[in-house]
């Protein structure tokens, strides 16, 4: 039921309330931060929702070792800013590990080998729960998950058998073996948390606003040129103004051309772009219609 | 500007994908390359893009063209943020609009103006109403294929009318409207010149829902901040929702099952200090003297004391595929406590299509009861009439911890 409070406050309240019931309801919980918008939005709520006690769970990042450096540098600033523990779990480790091999194409996306490092990270530190910044309005497949996701051994996501969640009470028990991803933010939308990142004033890395970078236009969209994409013959290679809006690994997101220089400018962005957050950004989601699905169904967030 | 949350109820047949679809669509909340999809898909010929679509989620789901599961949709106007709760109207999936249901403040109701109320109708209107949502809205959908009947509208309305003393809800609103060509839904359609109320969109955005506000201040502890290090040495503070009423510093409080009677010295939110905690905030509270208590203790108002039971009597809606046992201990979860119950007696059945209660002795998946439980100690509580937000509960599996049963408490 609905209170007469603003739609911000109710989303935070929400929040909150789920980071609680996380840290009351399982034995060792991991908040997985990736560096990105949503997860740095993620930690101002364990801030609101803990302080003045320390987190009741360490900062986890899957590094999937094709990260944007700003985005790692911004990781280590914040998590040292705030005093709380940070675990890297590494994905390069994982592929020599596993002797894994790499995604074929030009822009390859390390998102499905992601999952081997979650989950061996998972099993090594006894993780039962993990909170990430996944939300509904992202994705069909993620429109349909729970706040509470319980997961088997294999970190796999069945959307016909999930547990269903009345009213707000959350139900985290599980088998031994079982894990739950939790989604705080489930009910935000992309909008949302801009707003909320500018009601706060919340800092961010400096990739979400605009700065010149050289970029390969890859099918209308701009790939920035780095040590893991360099430029092939016959490429067209511009300088251009550009922002993320979503940050990924470098190798299979695209910038967007744009002079937003605060979040109000990046607001009025996102009011008048017509095409959705992983539309425009993400390569590795246009691969097929059930991309996302597939991945979830593999143990993918 | 605040959020409403609803669902939408009907068959596939009655128009609600089109009906969430047309939401969405007009309120522009519909990306450009995920427009570019549904034009890809859409196979009807004549028509640009097919807006049932839009709800159309998994591969699994495409594969038997049906939807399985509750999906949620955003949209917002500059009025307010929609959450729609997209549930499977079949009677299969029962459980599944009770999900729904239970997160939602309001429902529409979609009823095909050829076909008038039918069962399912009946079933629909009854979930909402047991689930607790106060706000209802009959859209009676493809006038435009009774020819904008003001007749056939009537006919509906007063038949519905009829039906509304079995509800519980407080306030519905009738709306004709075509999903599929926009008549009603975001402006007042010209072929209905006979309808005088707003249309669908507007009809949302002001409708009032109900807050807690009013009724008797709930709150259960949820998490206990205790930092023990040297700068907040002697900081306990008590975290937790405001599920109801509202609470002030120097309040005289219980907190039971301890029955320790102490003031609020001091309440705090977002790390600042307040002087008055709301139904929906999520505050901190500190108490005089150092007392002792825990996550699942409740702090009530001493002039504000629950029922207090160990038997108690509930409507329950089973959720899982086993059925339930007698005399089996379960776990009921109580927002924040767990006691063991047994189901002692299952008093008697809804049977949701006839609208009549019958005898039974067993409850299996989508089946909706009134059953009695004894739990392992004292539960605190309030019918689910007389307060929404501390009169429910879960019940869990004590082996494969699924939840297996929404509840609804009933007056002893």
């Amino acid at each position: 039921m609905s209170n007469s409070n603003h739609y911000l406050e109710q989303l935070e309240n929400e929040a909150i309330y789920i980071l609680r019931e996380t840290a009351s309801q399982f034995e060792k919980p991991a908040l997985l931060f990736s560096g990105g918008k949503d997860s740095i939005v993620l930690v101002h709520l364990a801030l609101k929702a803990f302080r003045p006690g320390k987190f009741p769970f360490p900062l986890v990042h899957i590094d999937t070792g094709h990260n944007f450096p700003e985005a790692i540098e911004f990781r280590d600033y914040l998590a040292n800013k705030i005093g709380e523990k940070l675990i890297v779990a590494s994905v390069e480790d994982s592929i020599k590990k596993y002797n894994l091999k790499e995604t074929a194409g030009r822009f390859p996306s390390r998102n499905a080998l992601q999952t081997y490092a979650l989950l061996d990270a998972i099993e090594e530190n006894e993780f039962d729960a993990c909170i990430g910044g996944a939300r509904r309005d992202e994705e069909k497949a993620r429109a349909k998950e729970r706040i509470f996701s319980v997961r088997d051994d294999f970190g796999q996501w069945d959307p016909k058998l999930q547990r269903p969640e009345l009213w707000d009470i959350l139900n985290g028990k599980v088998q031994k073996g079982h894990n739950v991803r939790v989604f705080p933010i489930s009910n935000w939308t992309e909008l949302d948390v801009w707003n909320y990142i500018q009601k706060y004033d919340i800092e961010l890395p400096n990739l979400y606003f605009a700065h010149d970078r050289e970029c390969i236009v890859h099918q209308d969209k701009l790939v920035a040129t780095s040590q893991f994409i360099q430029p092939l013959q016959g490429d067209k290679v511009v300088v251009e103004r550009v922002r993320y809006r979503t940050v990924g690994d470098m190798t299979c997101t695209a910038a967007v051309p744009s002079n937003a220089n605060s979040i109000q400018d990046i607001i009025d962005d996102i009011i008048q772009t017509r095409i959705s957050e992983r539309g425009q950004t993400r390569l590795d989601d246009q691969l097929s219609e059930a991309a996302m699905e597939d991945r979830k169904k593999q143990g993918y967030f | 500007m605040n959020t409403l949350r609803f669902i939408t109820a009907g068959n596939v047949d009655d128009g609600k994908s089109t009906l969430i679809g047309r939401l969405l669509y007009d309120s522009d909340s519909i990306h450009t390359d995920q427009l570019g999809v549904l034009q890809k898909q859409t196979k009807q010929e004549g028509v640009d893009i097919d807006l049932s679509l839009v709800t159309d989620g998994l591969r699994a789901e495409r594969e038997q063209g049906i939807t399985i599961d509750v999906a949620y949709k955003y949209f917002s106007t500059k009025k307010r943020k929609f959450i729609i709760a997209d549930a499977p109207g079949h009677e299969q999936y029962t459980r599944n609009m009770i999900t729904g249901a239970s997160n939602s403040d309001l429902i529409i109701i979609l009823v095909d103006a050829r076909k008038g109320i039918t069962e399912q109708t009946k079933r629909h209107a009854s979930i909402g109403s047991l689930m607790g949502i106060k706000k209802a809205i009959i859209a009676i959908n493809k006038i435009d294929l009774v020819n904008y009947s003001e007749e056939i509208f009537n006919q509906i309305r007063n038949y519905f009318e009829k039906l509304k003393s079995e509800l519980n809800y407080n306030e519905i609103k009738y709306i004709p409207v075509s999903a599929l060509v926009g008549d009603n839904i975001v402006t007042l359609s010209e072929n209905t010149p006979w309808y005088y109320g707003k249309a669908l969109l507007e009809t949302l955005e002001s409708i009032e829902t109900d807050t807690t506000i009013n009724l008797d201040s709930r709150f259960q502890v949820q998490w206990v901040i205790r930092p023990k290090d040297e700068e907040n040495h002697d900081y306990r503070g008590y975290a937790g929702l405001v599920l109801s009423g509202s609470y002030k510093v120097g309040d005289v409080v219980t907190i039971l099952p301890a029955k320790i009677t102490t003031s609020i010295v001091k309440i705090e939110r977002n790390l600042e200090t307040i002087e008055i905690a709301k139904a929906g905030d999520n505050v901190v509270l500190h108490f005089e003297n150092n007392i002792d208590i825990s996550r699942g203790d409740s702090v009530y108002l001493s002039n504000q004391l629950p029922v207090e039971s160990n038997q108690i009597n509930s409507w329950i809606s089973w959720l899982d595929t086993t059925q339930l046992q007698l005399g089996k201990t379960y776990l009921l979860q109580h927002r924040y406590k767990n006691v063991r119950v047994k189901v002692q007696s299952i008093n008697q059945k809804w049977n949701i299509n006839e609208w009549q209660f019958t005898d039974a002795n067993e409850i299996k998946l989508n089946d909706i009861a009134q059953i009695t439980l004894k739990a392992n100690q004292p539960l605190f509580y309030d019918s689910f009439d007389k307060n929404p937000k501390s009169g429910n509960a879960i019940l869990i599996d004590e082996t494969t911890f699924n939840t297996v049963g929404a509840l609804m408490f009933l007056n002893n």
